[in-house]
């Protein structure tokens, strides 16, 4: 019943901004005044704000109706001597198992519900549904995206206000002969996007089967093509567009080919078991693989498949009596296509270039789409799919988030646009969040996602107001100086920076960052000590935190502090409207108290209710020298020690950043000419796109344009002759039908003509002559008649 | 003398004869109609004389019915064609009406 009652207020909540989307989309534009109206921005609002409402209406329910449990439970197992005990009695007796559990397992109760929302169609054994799958993952999503949705939309309404007009001037966009682009204002048309995308990101969170995820998937990809292009005019947008977009389908191919793996062996596309009347009706993915107690998956002894199983552990058989099992090779083509999806979404390295390009977008997306939500999908999905990967994917994982946190955050020391120091902070900051998932801190990971995306839309926010008030101005070189003329934006900046740096304040008012990243590093440091070999997972980000500190002060500095640079932009800066500044001081709050209490604060125990049952205890490594992956035991032991590290880093990367940019100690520009060959190099972007132009797109250039020699010489020569023999086939052809043909039937018609020429003479039209025609006839056929039958 | 077959058939074709010279010679409509009557008649005493002399027994005479009833028809529909002539060409000769010639 409280799955129902959940899945009605998901539901509401999901599908409020699709309405919004259509009523906005048409009532929009057959309005009166639709380039003048902010009608549309208040029906974005509303729907999304009712959204919100409806989403912690969710949370506040399943709250009540497990009492809170996830809570208790999880501070109950924190203090248990054995936390690996319930999944032992879980394995050895498993026929038992209902009625002999531990009370910490029958008290937790059942806490996710998934079901059956709508059946799309039916392809032979193939469902296609819509399904939802609840746990407290998706209901802490739901009520994040709302909340920060919310605030975003409202920002926008002020942000937006220059395209409440007949004639828009586009002043980055010129015209052939030179001129600016003027075009009407598209000012509905922006909320209705931002109202789709709502919808779609609602969906993916709420999806219960990896297929409608996809489906979804697609949707927010479109999404943000379309809302990083709403500048279409110019080049840069209309490029950064289609960058966007091509990029995630690269990383979609690797999901296309997990989602068809997946349905060859497990038949099924749904994450958790449909269950009526306590009774499985329709077994899930997660319920397919079963985990032993050293949290490996129960494999095959001699071939090394993995078993797949039903919902009590029990091995599922073939009609012929064999096993069911799937190669364990598969196992990790299905984890690394999934997370291939990952990389493209979440802008991971190797396909990490789009996301800064995606900037060319008005600032708010950039600030829901391209930071907190759909970027963070990556994670959500790797955090989702979490229970179907195996250790080498893992690692895989681990690793690429390891590469992209220090790459990115290396390009964002030396990046000047105020919006691509953001951009490369939220693929290093995604990539934090992969590395956690990857060394095994699920909850890290997410718990992770959620700080950020508070406080990283905070930033967005805030340079948005920045740009907003310096008249579209983004390079931070021609700012400076700006803190008294903006003071709310610049002192929530400082909020974000400071929750983005991980610092730590006392009497329990730590920034959430803090928190959160002390779980991902910790968890390193704890997969540090037990994989020596994997030392790099802990020490670059560790070093990165520090990066991350001095780019972050670096910008605030740059921005805030210190002279005017241009004076012409510091004398007409201006604070922004309150519909700006209120998202601004909303989101300030929760970046910096979203994670209080930390480990044992509501946010994090939340999240870890619902992790995957193997997490808790760690693994144990399947093989010699194989990944050993650490529990919570593990990982609490390291906690202190690794927190430390990364606070000690933070501030003296905030240190560096304040003696370079803060004061006037050094002079800055001086040290770039030094160290030109680095500053050029990370300037540069490590030479990604130069690397991809090479390897990519100058390759497929050259086949083009052999396929269009190709065309050209071969298939146009080839339909040219075809064309001339037609019409030489053609004129002979007119000659035959001219004098043939025509010559025949105009012969038969001259005969016909001729005949009754000559006949009309006997019609004389004299009557008696007529009767004498009779009479020599009669006379004619009596002659005959007695001479060919006499007698 | 009992007649014979062969005088009432002579007698047709006498009427015969004399029906036909009178269509083919007449140029008053009337006198056309005058010797339609005649051949056809011909013609009715041949069916008769069949009827007594031949294996035709009734039948014969029930043709001959049929022509005299089929005769005053024509002779109606042929009289108010003549009509019609006439009213429109002020005559009854036949050889004014040739609008039909090729």
């Amino acid at each position: 019943m409280v799955g129902e009652t959940l899945k009605f207020w998901l539901m509401i909540a999901w599908l409020l901004p699709l309405a919004g989307f259509v009523v906005e989309i048409f009532f929009g534009f057959y309005s009166k005044n639709p380039r003048h109206s902010k009608a549309a921005a208040w029906c974005a609002v509303g729907c999304i704000g009712i959204g919100f409402l409806c989403s912690a209406n969710a949370l506040r329910i399943w709250g009540n109706a497990n009492d809170w449990c996830v809570l208790e439970v999880a501070e109950h197992s924190n203090a248990h001597a054995d936390p690996a005990h319930s999944e032992e009695t879980h394995d050895a007796d498993k026929a038992l198992a209902d009625h002999d559990h531990s009370d910490a397992d029958s008290a937790k109760g059942q806490t996710a519900y998934s079901g059956v929302i709508y059946t799309l169609g039916v392809f032979g054994s193939l469902e296609v549904t819509l399904d939802y799958y609840i746990d407290s993952l998706t209901l802490v999503m739901f009520t994040m995206v709302t909340l920060i949705a919310t605030c975003i939309h409202l920002f926008a309404i002020g942000y937006m206000s220059d395209e409440l007009t007949d004639e828009y001037v586009d002043h980055s966009a010129h015209t052939a002969d030179g001129g600016h682009v003027h075009r009407p204002g598209r000012f509905y048309r922006f909320f209705a996007f931002m109202s789709l995308f709502c919808f779609a990101m609602l969906g993916l969170v709420l999806a219960g089967n990896i297929f409608q995820v996809f489906i979804f998937w697609e949707l927010v990809g479109i999404c943000s093509f379309l809302l990083i292009g709403f500048y279409t005019e110019r080049k840069t947008a209309s490029d950064a567009a289609n960058k966007a977009f091509i990029m995630n389908r690269v990383g979609d191919f690797g999901f296309l080919i997990g989602l068809m793996v997946l349905w060859t062996f497990f038949g099924t596309f749904r994450f958790g078991d449909t269950v009526v009347d306590d009774q499985v009706v329709d077994q899930g993915l997660f319920s397919m693989v079963h985990r032993d107690n050293t949290g490996n998956l129960t494999r095959e002894e001699f071939t090394g498949d993995v078993l797949i199983t039903d919902t009590h552990g029990h091995v599922l058989t073939n009609e012929d009596g064999s096993n069911r099992q799937i190669p364990y090779y598969l196992m990790v083509v299905v984890g690394l296509g999934i997370f291939a999806g990952c990389v493209g979404k979440s802008a991971q390295f190797p396909l990490q270039t789009w996301l800064p390009d995606a900037m060319e977008g008005p600032t708010p997306v950039s600030a829901l789409v391209h930071s907190a939500t759909m970027v963070a999908a990556g994670v959500y999905l790797a955090g989702r799919f979490f229970p179907m990967f195996v250790q080498e994917v893992l690692l895989t994982i681990a690793y690429t988030g390891c590469i992209t946190l220090f790459l990115a955050a290396t390009i964002a020391m030396v990046a000047t646009d105020i919006k691509k120091v953001l951009a490369y902070s939220t693929i290093s900051q995604l990539g934090y969040m992969m590395l956690g998932i990857g060394v095994f801190g699920w909850a890290a990971g997410l718990f992770h996602l959620i700080t950020h995306a508070f406080f990283k839309s905070l930033m967005f926010l805030c340079s948005g107001s920045v740009i907003y008030g310096c008249h579209h101005e983004q390079e931070m070189p021609k700012m400076g100086g700006l803190l008294w003329k903006m003071p709310i934006t610049a002192f929530t900046m400082l909020v974000g920076v400071c929750a983005i740096s991980g610092f730590w304040v006392p009497f329990g008012l730590e920034f959430s960052g803090y928190h959160s990243k002390d779980a991902i590093v910790a968890s390193a440091l704890a997969f540090n000590y037990a994989n020596p070999a994997h030392f790099l997972l802990f020490l670059i980000p560790l070093l990165t935190a520090g990066i991350t500190a001095f780019y972050m002060f670096r910008m605030w500095f740059y921005t805030f502090v210190g002279k005017p640079r241009d004076q012409h932009v510091h004398e007409h800066a201006h604070e922004s409207p309150w519909v700006m500044t209120v998202p601004l001081v909303i989101l300030a709050v929760f970046a910096w108290f979203c994670a209080y209490g930390g480990e044992s604060g509501r946010l994090y125990l939340m999240l870890t209710g619902d992790e995957p049952a193997h997490v808790a205890a760690g693994v144990t490594a399947a093989t010699a020298g194989g990944i050993v992956l650490p529990g919570h035991d593990a990982i609490h032991a390291v906690h202190g020690q690794a927190g430390t590290w990364a606070l000690i880093a933070a501030l003296s990367g905030a240190l560096i950043a304040y003696v370079l940019y803060g004061t006037s100690v050094v002079n800055v520009e001086e040290m770039k000419r030094q160290l030109a060959g680095v500053h050029g190099f990370l300037a540069n972007k490590w030479h990604f796109d130069e690397l991809y132009d090479a390897l990519f797109m100058k390759p497929a250039h050259k086949v083009a344009a052999f396929c269009a020699w190709f065309d050209g010489a071969v298939f146009d020569r080839i339909l040219h002759s075809a064309a001339k023999a037609t019409v030489i086939v053609s004129k002979w052809d007119r000659v035959f039908d001219e004098n043939v043909v025509d010559g025949f039937v105009n012969l038969i018609a001259s005969a016909t003509q001729s005949v009754g020429t000559s006949l009309k003479v006997v019609q004389t039209g004299r009557l008696r002559q007529y009767v004498m025609f009779i009479v020599l006839g009669v006379v004619a056929l009596f002659a005959v008649m007695f001479t060919t039958f006499p007698g | 003398m009992q007649p014979d077959l062969s005088s009432y058939l002579f007698i047709g074709a006498v009427l015969f004869v004399c029906g036909v010279i009178c269509m083919a010679t007449k140029r008053n409509a009337i006198g056309v109609l005058m010797g339609v009557e005649l051949v056809l008649n011909g013609a009715n005493v041949n069916f008769v004389a069949f009827s007594k002399y031949t294996a035709l027994g009734l039948d014969g005479q029930v043709f001959s019915l049929f022509v005299i009833v089929l005769a005053a028809a024509e002779a109606a529909v042929a009289l108010a064609i003549v009509l019609n002539f006439y009213n429109n060409h002020l005559t009854v000769d036949v050889d004014r009406g040739n609008k039909l010639k090729g």
